[in-house]
């Protein structure tokens, strides 16, 4: 897999895994650079306008989306990290598509025609279509799959490919084996985390709890945002670690070596990994 | 009494007419076509904090109450996560039709029902008219101390910071005046 000619695309972060969520990055290039694809960094990117533009001023929340749009290199996929940026980019794109005005205003303001052909791919696209090797790289680790609210999407969307299920796959065939559980596809509580703690705290937990009743020994997000509230707003006495889906693909292809990213977690997930005999690629722990 | 008890709920009861085409046309999506089925209140994961839930909401709207639905918490609450559309047997877009209230919320300066949100928010988009991103320990700092809880919440900034993962600097773009100039509407927002 790692032997083909490197293909390049672009890559936007967003601010989540530019910051809190480095270790979700980090990992996530290393995956990308394994499967062959190089990313180049959007150049300059901004913030997609992220709930807040997007619940209080739709239209700004709309052009910061654009200005991101107009940046990408034309012809090479875009690749997104965040499912909610990617939710707001697409929107965005969906949009310039059905709205004539909005691609003039659009071409006006960014002095270059709409890019309609351009593809905006989340992580999860380009796991899809991987010939995946059987092996037992991640020794019978029980996990929760959670996707939290990245499957559900506005009506305009929904005619898109529906990833539910990609993780429990992929995983299980490096020797990971999910548990069914209730909260696969609760939301997290996102914003009000931070703005109204006494709401999201209960629903994190409630989706804690029902992972820890499941069996599962840990559970397994692709959203930088999940994984930071749950961490935060977690308040059980027993809560099992969280982990970034490109963090256990990085251990099952066994690239990630003498990384940090495991000392960033708020719920250590060393105990764990020693216990299932993960510990040989990441020299920290 | 009696008239007052009747001014109470009269103006309660006053329709406004024009109101659900107004959001209609804001939100982009007529959901006049919602014939209340319930799924969205059910499925909706902030629907116990929440006075009348997603259906509840859309109904006011239908019926004119504009004032009910633009006061109500609800329309803060949602978080936009797309769980009720998901639900919806009509394709209805409400994560869009709660952004097209609380845009008139504001521009109608109607009692916010949850000003902590509203401030919350607004920090975000202090941040990125600052930064092009956002910058989440200044945006948390500000927050809390607009709300004069400041010490909330402490400890898990400390436990962040110890982690590195809140970064003290913010992570800036090269060519902010462009982002600011949208926030200006001087590249064609309509509002």
């Amino acid at each position: 897999m790692n032997n083909a000619a490197a293909v390049q695309i672009s890559y936007f972060p967003g601010c989540s895994l530019a910051t809190t969520a480095r270790e979700n990055n980090q990992s996530l290039i290393e995956v990308c650079k394994y499967m062959g694809y190089r990313l180049a960094e959007l150049k300059d990117w901004n913030c997609c306008g992220s709930s807040s533009a997007h619940g209080i001023r739709p239209e700004l929340g709309f052009n910061l989306a654009c200005r991101n749009l107009s940046l990408a290199p034309e012809g090479i996929p875009l690749l997104v990290a965040c499912p909610s940026c990617i939710l707001h980019l697409r929107q965005a794109q969906s949009r310039l598509k059905r709205d004539e005005t909005a691609r003039k205003d659009y071409e006006s303001c960014w002095g270059r025609p709409v890019d309609l052909s351009l593809k905006i791919l989340h992580f999860f696209e380009l796991m899809d279509g991987i010939d995946c090797l059987p092996n037992t790289t991640l020794n019978g680790l029980k996990f929760a799959p959670y996707y939290g609210c990245m499957l559900a999407r506005p009506p305009e969307l929904r005619h898109e490919k529906n990833y539910h299920g990609l993780m429990e796959k992929l995983l299980s065939c490096y020797g990971a084996s999910s548990v069914r559980w209730s909260y696969s596809s609760r939301c997290c509580g996102t914003f009000l985390s931070a703005a109204k703690p006494e709401v999201a705290g209960p629903m994190v937990n409630r989706i804690v709890q029902n992972a820890v009743d499941s069996g599962a020994e840990c559970i397994v997000t692709a959203c930088a945002m999940c994984h930071l509230n749950i961490e935060i707003r977690c308040t059980l006495k027993r809560v099992v670690p969280i982990f970034h889906f490109s963090e256990l693909l990085s251990i099952a292809f066994k690239t990630g070596t003498n990384k940090d990213w495991f000392a960033r977690h708020l719920i250590d997930p060393a105990p764990l990994l020693k216990s299932r005999g993960l510990t040989g690629f990441h020299s920290i722990i | 009494m009696e008239t007052k008890s009747f001014d109470k709920y009269g103006d309660h009861l006053r329709r406004n007419d024009g109101f659900c085409e107004e959001i209609v046309r804001r939100s982009g999506d007529d959901f006049r076509r919602c014939y209340q089925c319930q799924c969205c209140g059910s499925g909706c994961p902030v629907s116990e904090a929440m006075k009348y839930r997603p259906n509840g909401v859309i109904r006011l709207v239908q019926l004119g109450f504009g004032r009910e639905a633009l006061e109500s918490p609800d329309i803060w609450l949602c978080m936009g996560c797309n769980t009720c559309s998901t639900e919806c047997p009509m394709a209805i877009d409400i994560a869009a039709v709660m952004s097209a209230l609380r845009e008139t919320a504001i521009e109608k300066g109607v009692r916010i029902a949850e000003p902590g949100i509203l401030n919350f928010h607004q920090e975000v988009l202090n941040s990125i008219n600052r930064y092009g991103r956002t910058h989440k320990l200044e945006i948390m700092m500000r927050h809390k101390l607009r709300q004069h809880e400041l010490f909330s919440d402490i400890d898990i900034g400390l436990k962040l910071l110890a982690r590195r993962k809140l970064d003290l600097r913010p992570s800036k773009i090269l060519n902010i005046s462009q982002v600011q100039k949208l926030f200006s509407g001087l590249t064609g927002e309509k509002e």
